[in-house]
Order: C-alpha cells, then sequence, then structure tokens
C-alpha cells in the first residue's frame, strides 16, 4: 500500500506543490526528491505487492516497467537540475514556465506509472493520455516557432492514435462481453486473460489491428513516426531524455498486454508477423534517415525509432529468448539513450546549438562530456562490451536459428544506423575543436550511473534478473 | 429484430455518418464550424437515445456533456478564433472534393464490410453503431489529411471523436464511458487552445504561414 501511494500519489502531490513554488533552485531539488521518493517505492513493489484490485495490479511483468520508469524519471530529474540553470541564465526559460515544466514532469510522471499500473483498459487508456499531453504541453514551453510546430505535430499525431486506440480498446470490451458479461470485470486485465478463451476472435483481431496502429503511433513505429523527431529536437532536453526512454515504453507495454490477451484467444490472428514487420520498417527507415540528419537531437531520435523497431521486432519473433532479448534490449535502450540525451543537452548548451556541423573537438575541449558521449554512442550502436550489445546479439541470433532471411534484414538495418552514428560522431568528439569551448556547468553523475549499469550489463547479468526475465519472457509467450 | 428503438438508433447514427459527409465539403471555415455543431448535436441525441434504450443513467450525463462542451462551446470557441483572425473569407484548397467524396464512400462501404460479419453475434443495437461509428472515425481521418488549415483539421478530428463516442455508447454497459468522454472534452479544450496560441503566434511572428497573410491582407 505505501509502495502504491509512493508510486501515485508522490507524482500528484509533488505536482502540486512545485506549481506554486516560485523559487527554481527549491523546486528542481524538490523535483529530485520527489522523483527519488517514487523510485524507493517502486523498488519496494519487488518485495511486497499490493493485492490486485479493480483497477490497479502489479505483476511480475509492469514491475520492471515502473522500476526502470521511476530510476529514469528520478536520474532526469537531477539532470534537469543542472540543465534548467543554464536555460534560465540564457533566458530561454523564465521563472514562471519553469514553474509549469516542474509540474508538467511529475504530472507525467503521474500518468506514466499509473498507465503501467492499472489494472483497466480504459483507465490505461486515460493515463497514456495524460502522459501524453503533458509531454505536448513541455515540447512547446520553449515558444519558438519551430517548438510550437513540433508542439502540434505531436499534439495531432498524437492525438489520431490515441483516438484509435481507444476504439480498439471498445472492440476488445465487445469482444469480451459475451464471455464476461459487462461491467468493470470486462476491462480488468485478470480478468480478460482468464477468459480470453471465450472471447470472439474475429473481433478481437480487427481490436488488436487499431491498438497496433494506435499505439504504435505513440511508440514511434514507421510511418506513424512522423512526430517523434520533431518532439525530440525542438523541446528541452529532459523531455527528450524522458520521451525516449520511458514514455514510448509504456506504449510498448500497452501493446504487450494486448498481445497477451490475442495470444490466450485460440483462433485469433498471430500479432507476430504484424509486429515483425513494422518492426523491421521502422528499423531500415530510421537506420537510412540517420545519415541525412544535420540536427544532433534529430539525430538520436531517429535512433530511438530503429531501436524501438528492434524492440517491436524481438516481441514479435516472441518465443522465450526473442521475448528476453526484447525487454532487455528495451531496458537497455532506455537508460543508453537518456544517458545520451543528458550529455548532448549540455553539449548543446556549451555549444549553443543543435547543428552537427558547429560541433567538433569535443573530446579535447570538454573530455569528460566528449567521451562519455562516445561511450554513450558507442554502447547504442551495439559495439561491446555493452549491454545492448548482448541483447541486440540475443535478437539476432534467436532469429538467425528460425528466419536466417529476417536477421540478414536486422543485421543490415544495425550495420547501417552503426556506419551513421560513428560517422557523426566522430566528427562531434574528434578532430579540430568547433563552436565555443566555454566551461560546462553539468552533473554528470546520472549519465555515468546510466552508463555504468549498461556497462555492467554487457559484463555480467546477475541470476536472479535472468530468472526474472526469463520469467516474463515465458508469460508473453 | 426491427423495433422502433432499434430503427430510431440506426437513424441517428446514420445521420452522423451523413453529417461528416457534409463537413467534408465545407470550404468555408465558418460553414464547417456549424457543421460541426450539428454534427455533435445528433451525436448528443444518439447517445441520448442508447441512455434511454439502456436504461443506463449515466449516459445521460456524457449526452449532457456532448450537448454543451461539444456542440456549443468548442464550436463558439473555434468560431471567436476565425473570426477574430480573419479566416472567414478564406476558401480552403480541398483537393477534388470530388474524388474525396468517392474515398469517403469507398471508406463507409469498407467499414460496414469489415464490421458487419465480425460482429454478427453482437446485440443488433450495438451492431449498426460499431459499424457506423468506424465509418465516422474513418470519415475524419479522411478529412484530416485533405485540410491543411488547423482550425479544420481540429474540426475534422472533433467529428473523428464524435464518432469513437458513439461507439463508446453502443458498447452496452462499457463503464468509464462517461469519464473517457469527459477525458476527451480536455483533449478537445487542449486543443483549442493550443490552436489559439498556435495562431497568435503566427500573428507576431510573420512567416510564411498563407492564413496569416490572408489576414494582414485584409487589415492593411
Amino acid at each position: 500500500m505505501i509502495a502504491l501511494i509512493g508510486v501515485l500519489g508522490v507524482p500528484l502531490i509533488a505536482s502540486a506543490l512545485l506549481a506554486v513554488i516560485a523559487d527554481y533552485r527549491l523546486s528542481a531539488r524538490l523535483n529530485g526528491v520527489m522523483s527519488f521518493i517514487a523510485f524507493v517505492a517502486a523498488t519496494l513493489l519487488f518485495w511486497r505487492r499490493p493485492a490486485n484490485g479493480d483497477f490497479l495490479l502489479v505483476d511480475d511483468l509492469n514491475v520492471v516497467f515502473i522500476v526502470l520508469s521511476t530510476f529514469v524519471g528520478f536520474t532526469t530529474s537531477v539532470f534537469s537540475a543542472s540543465y534548467i540553470g543554464h536555460e534560465l541564465e540564457t533566458g530561454r526559460l523564465t521563472p514562471a514556465y519553469l514553474r509549469f515544466y516542474h509540474a508538467m514532469f511529475q504530472v507525467m510522471m503521474f500518468g506514466m506509472n499509473l498507465a503501467l499500473i492499472s489494472n483497466n483498459i480504459g483507465l490505461m487508456w486515460v493515463a497514456v493520455e495524460l502522459a501524453t499531453l503533458s509531454t505536448v504541453m513541455m515540447v512547446g514551453i520553449y515558444r519558438t516557432h519551430e517548438a510550437l510546430e513540433a508542439a502540434w505535430k505531436y499534439f495531432i499525431l498524437g492525438s489520431v492514435g490515441i483516438a484509435l486506440a481507444l476504439f480498439g480498446t471498445i472492440l476488445v470490451y465487445l469482444a469480451a462481453r459475451a464471455a464476461i458479461g459487462g461491467g468493470l470485470d470486462g476491462m480488468a486485465w485478470t480478468v480478460l486473460v482468464a477468459h480470453a478463451r471465450g472471447f470472439d476472435p474475429a473481433l478481437l483481431d480487427i481490436a488488436f489491428v487499431f491498438l497496433l496502429i494506435g499505439y504504435g503511433t505513440k511508440v514511434g513505429l514507421a510511418p506513424m513516426h512522423a512526430w517523434l523527431p520533431d518532439a525530440h529536437a525542438e523541446g528541452p532536453t529532459p523531455i527528450s531524455a524522458v520521451l525516449s526512454g520511458l514514455l514510448l515504453n509504456v506504449a510498448l507495454y500497452a501493446l504487450l498486454r494486448f498481445k497477451i490477451l490475442l495470444a490466450a484467444c485460440p483462433g485469433g490472428i498471430a500479432p507476430g508477423p504484424l509486429m515483425i514487420a513494422l518492426g523491421l520498417v521502422s528499423l531500415l527507415f530510421a537506420s537510412v534517415m540517420l545519415y541525412r540528419r544535420r540536427d544532433i537531437k534529430r539525430m538520436f531520435a531517429y535512433s530511438s525509432i530503429e531501436h524501438m523497431g528492434i524492440i517491436v521486432f524481438a516481441f514479435g519473433m516472441a518465443g522465450p529468448l526473442g521475448n528476453f532479448a526484447g525487454l532487455l534490449q528495451m531496458v537497455m535502450h532506455s537508460l543508453t539513450k537518456s544517458a545520451i540525451f543528458f550529455s548532448v543537452g549540455h553539449v548543446a548548451q556549451v555549444k549553443g546549438t543543435q547543428r552537427i556541423a558547429e560541433m567538433g573537438g569535443l573530446t579535447e575541449s570538454h573530455p569528460l562530456l566528449g567521451w562519455s558521449l562516445v561511450g554513450g554512442v558507442a554502447a547504442i550502436t551495439g559495439l561491446p562490451p555493452f549491454g545492448v550489445f548482448t541483447s541486440e546479439f540475443l535478437v539476432i541470433s534467436s532469429t538467425f536459428a528460425r528466419e536466417p532471411l529476417l536477421a540478414l534484414v536486422l543485421v543490415l538495418g544495425l550495420l547501417l544506423a552503426l556506419g551513421a552514428l560513428l560517422m557523426r560522431v566522430t566528427t562531434i568528439a574528434f578532430g579540430p575543436v568547433r563552436g565555443p569551448a566555454g566551461p560546462a556547468h553539468a552533473s554528470y553523475l546520472p549519465m555515468f550511473a546510466h552508463l555504468a549499469l549498461v556497462l555492467t550489463a554487457g559484463v555480467y547479468l546477475p541470476k536472479p534478473l535472468v530468472v526474472w526475465f526469463q520469467h516474463i519472457a515465458v508469460l508473453l509467450g | 429484430m426491427h423495433t422502433i428503438s432499434f430503427d430510431v438508433a440506426k437513424i441517428l447514427a446514420g445521420s452522423l455518418v451523413l453529417t461528416s459527409f457534409l463537413m467534408i465539403y465545407q470550404v468555408r471555415l465558418l460553414a464547417l464550424l456549424n457543421m460541426l455543431g450539428i454534427h455533435a448535436f445528433i451525436l448528443a441525441l444518439a447517445v441520448a437515445w442508447q441512455a434511454h434504450v439502456q436504461g443506463a443513467a449515466e449516459l445521460y450525463i456524457t449526452a449532457v456533456i456532448t450537448l454543451i462542451f461539444k456542440s456549443a462551446l468548442i464550436p463558439a470557441a473555434l468560431r471567436r478564433i476565425v473570426v477574430r483572425f480573419g479566416l472567414h473569407r478564406e476558401i480552403e484548397n480541398v483537393a477534388s472534393l470530388g474524388l474525396v467524396m468517392l474515398a469517403g464512400v469507398a471508406l463507409v462501404a469498407l467499414s460496414l464490410e469489415v464490421m458487419l460479419p465480425v460482429t454478427a453475434q453482437a446485440d443488433p443495437l450495438t451492431r449498426t453503431d460499431i459499424a457506423l461509428a468506424l465509418s465516422v472515425v474513418l470519415l475524419g481521418l479522411l478529412m484530416m489529411v485533405t485540410r491543411r488549415n488547423a482550425v479544420s483539421q481540429v474540426a475534422a478530428f472533433l467529428s473523428l471523436e464524435n464518432g469513437i463516442d458513439l461507439a463508446a455508447a453502443g458498447a452496452q454497459g462499457m463503464p468509464l464511458v462517461v469519464e473517457i468522454s469527459i477525458a476527451f472534452s480536455v483533449l478537445v479544450a487542449f486543443l483549442v487552445i493550443g490552436v489559439f496560441l498556435f495562431r497568435i503566434r503566427e500573428r507576431f511572428d510573420t512567416v510564411d504561414m498563407y492564413a496569416l497573410d490572408a489576414f494582414r491582407g485584409d487589415r492593411k
């Protein structure tokens, strides 16, 4: 119970408090403290689980998501504290907007935690919508022309996606009604999965198509990805970090839940091929697009599309090994990509621009920042010894065993992305120093913590974690 | 099962599809917004009828919310924005209306073809509602991709949303319908504010947006 209050109540209280506190130093600190409390509360869920109710559900699957999301939320709040100090100095943000920003940050955390923890398909939809709206507001916070346009695009595409997801949700309820009857039971995950055998398969199939397109838009799958690069590039960098690291995962989580439901219903279509196709299209498309990027944040946004493609592909391949690989890849991507955005945020502040052409020699002018960016890129491209290597290796090897041709396409996409990212990062990190070389007021702890975790996972995965993930992989079917 | 309740529900849902078609070929913004108000009004009637037939009291609340927010307040707010920015004289270029209308007809046929067979076991009342609701959703999407003006995109999105509300009302006994409807209204309010801010921004930041050029041309 305490854990639930911590995960859901603390962000709510924090957002109310942060909306009224005027002093930005205090509110940045409070933001960090509250996020830390939520993280501690989330880890408590490992040991003490509340009973599942009509609305809330804690099981093996969502605990991983909740802990990951509160952890990245906490580290991002630490990064954000040093990031916004600089934004205030340069006048890009005013104290009033900052108050709004902090309050919205916690509303977003609340929305994401609620989506992950809800036992009701309708409640989950509302929570995803809440998280979406709060990020829309934050993407547009700089009030520049580009920022407003990005927010508008995100808003329209996200709303259409989420509207289609609601239609899918209604269809799921209709498919379940014959077997369960009306009322709250007909919308609870626990009840739905238990009775999935008796659902109308044809209706469930159509529902899944709507859900895949709807929530898939929020996952950033091509060809519904158009909002993602703009939203990442024009918003504040802490928001780019949580968008890539967390919000995409939340939408993915919703998809996985519905996939379990479909798998439990005999006679329904196999969700695998659909997810494999969308995943591969996203991977290849994003890998090719990476070559033409001139904006550093936009580039890493495309890299997120690429990785979501790999993850959805892995879950589409399914089986214990595919699901395990997908899960690991998802955790590794969240940690690595948010670490990259932490360092990119400081780099862009130091250089005063996001254009790659105006950056250079970063390892010379800012060794810590430069090398952590190099480390992050090495990790995200799947070079050993980082954790992404392990998970991508698992995805590829498990695919080779079953569908060698698909594995070739997968490898092609990964190599393309590797080439593009390495090419860009060498111009940014090495060579002659370009752009301003002033001191960086950076908080290195969050990115080092993330990279250290990713490195550890690459060298040694603790046994309990492996067992846990294997267990979930079996659950996912 | 051809009772009067079924017929009325079908007529109301059918009128909603018809109004969607009427919206598609409105090239003037104010006319489009009037149609949007009528669209939401028909939805409110349809929801109220479902409430009556199903004996579900909470659906009446949804109907009232729909009536107040969607058919009155939101179109009024959008109308104000349009008039204030002088967009009411503008005629929007919708590429080849005839083709768009044909595509719309095809979409309606598609949604009936897809939904009617799979909902064969469902209640006939639910069945037509869901099939026609999908048509409204698809027509809304069609309208969104054929329009470039932010206000008409919002109007198109609102009509899409009305389709989803119709589906939610038709799914008998679905809890949280009222809550979901309210959540949608909040979303819509955000949208309107979004449009408002967007346009304001355009006013100060004189760029190549054609809508703004029209505004300035009118004044000076």
